[in-house]
């Protein structure tokens, strides 16, 4: 366990570099999954539309909550996939067998899955506020910052525990069913915040979730680093 | 840390793989049951075996790819299960898949290993690489547009980029063309000349009989010499096996 | 292609024994006192106190319920230090420890909403309240069910065992997490609060419960895990035939 974060640094983050170009690339080459992600996405933000409305009233005052549980509920998609992209080739045992630390694989995977979520909350977020009716423009800086370290803390656990779970033949409910758990305090704060922001955010309420959100980032991210070289294996 | 490879060196006195008592269970299988065998800086061994007999397992224990149940394993004198760290910039593996990305180009897998490997991962080395092996025109083409064969070559590239101490290669000439067959060869020819060693694994002994300075046989987990029948080490059956109720007290 | 492999001596033949471990007798005697504390505690909670004012006899279920509560986060407190011990020391005997804790861990969090359901649907009328601890319960019952089900799966008894330690310790980390942001959550909201525990009339029968089910899980835990244990050194006596008939020695009788 010594020397886990040795220097020279710089060759880790080279090596995190090339995991996640190498995942972003693979992964616009077969564009299959993020169409169909996003495909997922707008259908369940319909699907809620449908059982929680029509009254806009009723639709504006659950939009934060239903707008987090797509995210989830899509985004969960990606993390078995990044995992798979090694199976399928047989890679993965190629890249457990390259010098160095194994944490440039997880902040890779982490990026690359990163820029995945962040892709569909792009479509995603803007479909939200045209079906449920509400203005996001007016705190566009403060909302992104909430769904930054909402997706932050997101995709740290999903690609933490797709490194185990997607090794197992019930992957597609061992994910879920290891993930969500440990996102109740995520869910909680994020739709907290979305929801103070959306409604002028008279309390500072959401400045106070937002520091809830960036403890549980922090403590999860160096979490994840510190246990991903026990889980990952071939 | 310094990984480009070539400038590793040790002592001739080092083996370069020390395996003694080596033993692996899957799930209630025995793989391997006590191999012991070493290989010196400089040597080729030829393991034939049939399918199913451990002889993957085995080259996967020595690469650190896989943990021994029991025994211990030396590759360099840093042992493959508390110093995996010192033993992975030491050895190539080549498996039975080729194991590339295959929606990425050939030079894109290749300057994805390059970069994983801390070595020179600059355009004009990517080319040669790819020249090397005799594929100059696919540098551009995904690998999944690329037959097992030419697959192959592209994971001997990868190799040949990282020209390891240890080399290991699992069945090396499947699917391979003379051709192709011959760069494996140079390969380990290469190898050897540089001080490195190599273990082929292989059924296919005919093949290997030029390059191996020695070869030995696997079967259901053990090994044997070339010249006899006896196996070499192997896990002593007790007479019986008894159970029975530890004292009190022991936990 | 020239010499031949040596051939080193065998080592001598030893009739060799597989040592199955016997349960240490004070976890009996142990199950035996939590039993008989139970009854106590159960029968002194009961007499000892008088109906609460807007309960009445429902109050009672309380200890139960609470003793249960405060003893699944003490399994679970075992599941995180043994899964810590594991990741360090890659001890194997810590991980059956683990296993066991949250085994017992996961039925006391079952019955502790179980019981605490029961309690709030004649006191507010609804079956369910989201307060913080028994949302929190919730939660720690879906990580501990996540846990058992990776064990489940994780077939090869060193990856389980990794797998199950990482799980173990993260998880733990985020249940304070869990607490601290549902009852935030709560405040925010505004809704009722949960039952009271420190109305003085409770305490004794509270304590003595707290105390018998303490018993009573270390028990469980003790007598899970020498299962495990015993399981363990079968498997491996099985295992270390295997290894020894591939040779084609018969294993039969001599």
């Amino acid at each position: 366990m010594s020397g886990r974060f040795a220097f020279p640094i710089g060759d880790e983050l080279r090596r995190t570099r090339a995991v996640a170009w190498k995942d972003i690339s693979a992964e616009r080459r077969s564009k299959t999954n993020f169409n169909a992600v996003v495909f997922l996405a707008s259908l369940m933000l319909v699907m809620f539309g449908f059982a929680l409305g029509p009254d806009a009233e009723a639709l504006r005052s659950a939009a934060a909550g239903v707008l987090w549980l797509t995210i989830l509920f899509s985004g969960v998609l990606a993390f078995n996939r990044s995992y798979q992209l090694e199976l399928e080739g047989d890679s993965l045992e190629t890249l457990l067998l390259y010098p160095g630390d194994r944490w440039p694989i997880l902040l890779g995977k982490l990026a690359a899955n990163l820029a995945f979520v962040l892709m569909v909350e792009v479509i995603v977020v803007p479909m939200a506020a045209v079906l449920y009716n509400v203005a996001i423009w007016h705190v566009l800086p403060p909302l992104l910052a909430v769904l930054a370290l909402g997706t932050i803390g997101f995709v740290t656990l999903g690609t933490f525990y797709a490194a185990m779970a997607s090794r197992v033949r019930a992957r597609e409910v061992l994910l879920p069913l290891l993930l969500f758990p440990m996102l109740v305090p995520l869910l909680v704060a994020s739709v907290g915040a979305t929801t103070a922001l959306l409604a002028g955010n008279a309390m500072g309420d959401a400045g106070s979730w937002i520091r809830v959100l960036v403890v549980f980032d922090a403590i999860f991210f160096v979490a994840s680093m510190l246990a991903f070289e026990y889980v990952i294996e071939v | 840390m310094e990984y480009a490879l070539r400038t590793h060196s040790f002592p001739s006195t080092v083996d370069a793989v020390a395996a003694h008592g080596v033993a692996r269970r899957f799930a209630g299988k025995w793989a391997l049951r006590g191999v012991t065998v070493s290989v010196k800086q400089g040597e080729v061994l030829a393991i034939k075996g049939s399918n199913g007999s451990g002889k993957s397992t085995l080259l996967r224990i020595i690469a650190t790819a896989l943990r021994l149940t029991r025994g211990e394993c030396q590759v360099f004198g840093h042992d493959v299960t508390a110093d995996a760290r010192e033993v992975r910039p030491l050895i190539g593996l080549l498996g039975h898949s080729p194991a590339l990305y295959q929606d990425l180009t050939v030079a894109e897998n290749l300057r994805f290993s390059a970069q994983m490997a801390c070595i020179p991962d600059d355009p004009s080395t990517i080319e040669s690489a790819i020249t090397a092996v005799g594929l100059p025109r696919v540098a551009s083409e995904r690998a999944r547009n690329l037959s097992s064969g030419m697959q192959r070559r592209v994971a001997i590239a990868r190799l040949m980029m990282r020209a390891p101490r240890l080399l290991l290669l699992d069945e090396p000439h499947n699917s391979l063309d003379d051709e192709g067959a011959e760069l494996v060869d140079q390969l380990v020819r290469s190898t050897r000349a540089a001080g490195g060693a190599t273990v082929i694994v292989t059924h296919d002994v005919a093949r290997v009989v030029g390059l191996a300075d020695r070869v030995a046989t696997m079967d259901d987990g053990v090994l044997f010499a070339a010249d006899s029948s006896a196996p070499l080490q192997v896990m002593r059956a007790p007479p019986r096996a008894q159970l029975h109720l530890a004292r009190e007290g022991s936990r | 292609m020239t010499t031949s492999l040596e051939r080193p001596p065998s080592p001598p033949l030893a009739a060799r024994a597989i040592a199955i471990p016997r349960e240490p007798r004070w976890i009996g005697i142990l199950g035996a006192v939590g039993a008989i504390a139970f009854v106590g505690a159960q029968a002194l909670g009961v007499l000892t106190s008088p109906p609460d004012r807007d309960m009445g006899d429902l109050q009672k279920i309380m200890y139960v319920h609470v003793p249960a509560a405060w003893n699944a986060f003490i399994a679970f407190f075992i599941v995180a230090c043994a899964s810590i011990k594991v990741l360090l020391t890659n001890d194997e005997r810590a991980d059956l420890l683990a296993a066991a804790a949250a085994e017992v861990g996961a039925v006391l969090t079952a019955l502790t909403l179980i019981l605490g359901s029961i309690w709030g649907r004649p006191t507010w009328g609804v079956w369910w309240t989201w307060d913080a601890r028994l949302t929190s319960t919730a939660v720690l019952l879906v990580i501990f069910v996540g846990y058992l089900t990776l064990r489940e799966f994780a077939e090869e008894p060193e990856r389980r065992m990794r797998w199950s330690a990482a799980v173990g310790v993260i998880g733990a980390l985020n249940v304070p997490i869990v607490y601290m942001s549902v009852r935030w959550w709560r405040t925010l909201h505004q809704v009722q609060s949960s039952p009271a525990t420190v109305d003085p009339h409770y305490v004794i029968g509270l304590r003595a419960n707290a105390i018998a089910f303490l018993l009573l899980l270390v028990f469980f835990i003790g007598r899970r895990y020498h299962l495990s244990r015993v399981e363990v050194a079968i498997a491996a006596a099985a295992e270390g035939r295997a290894l020894y008939d591939g040779e084609g020695e018969s294993y039969a009788d001599a």
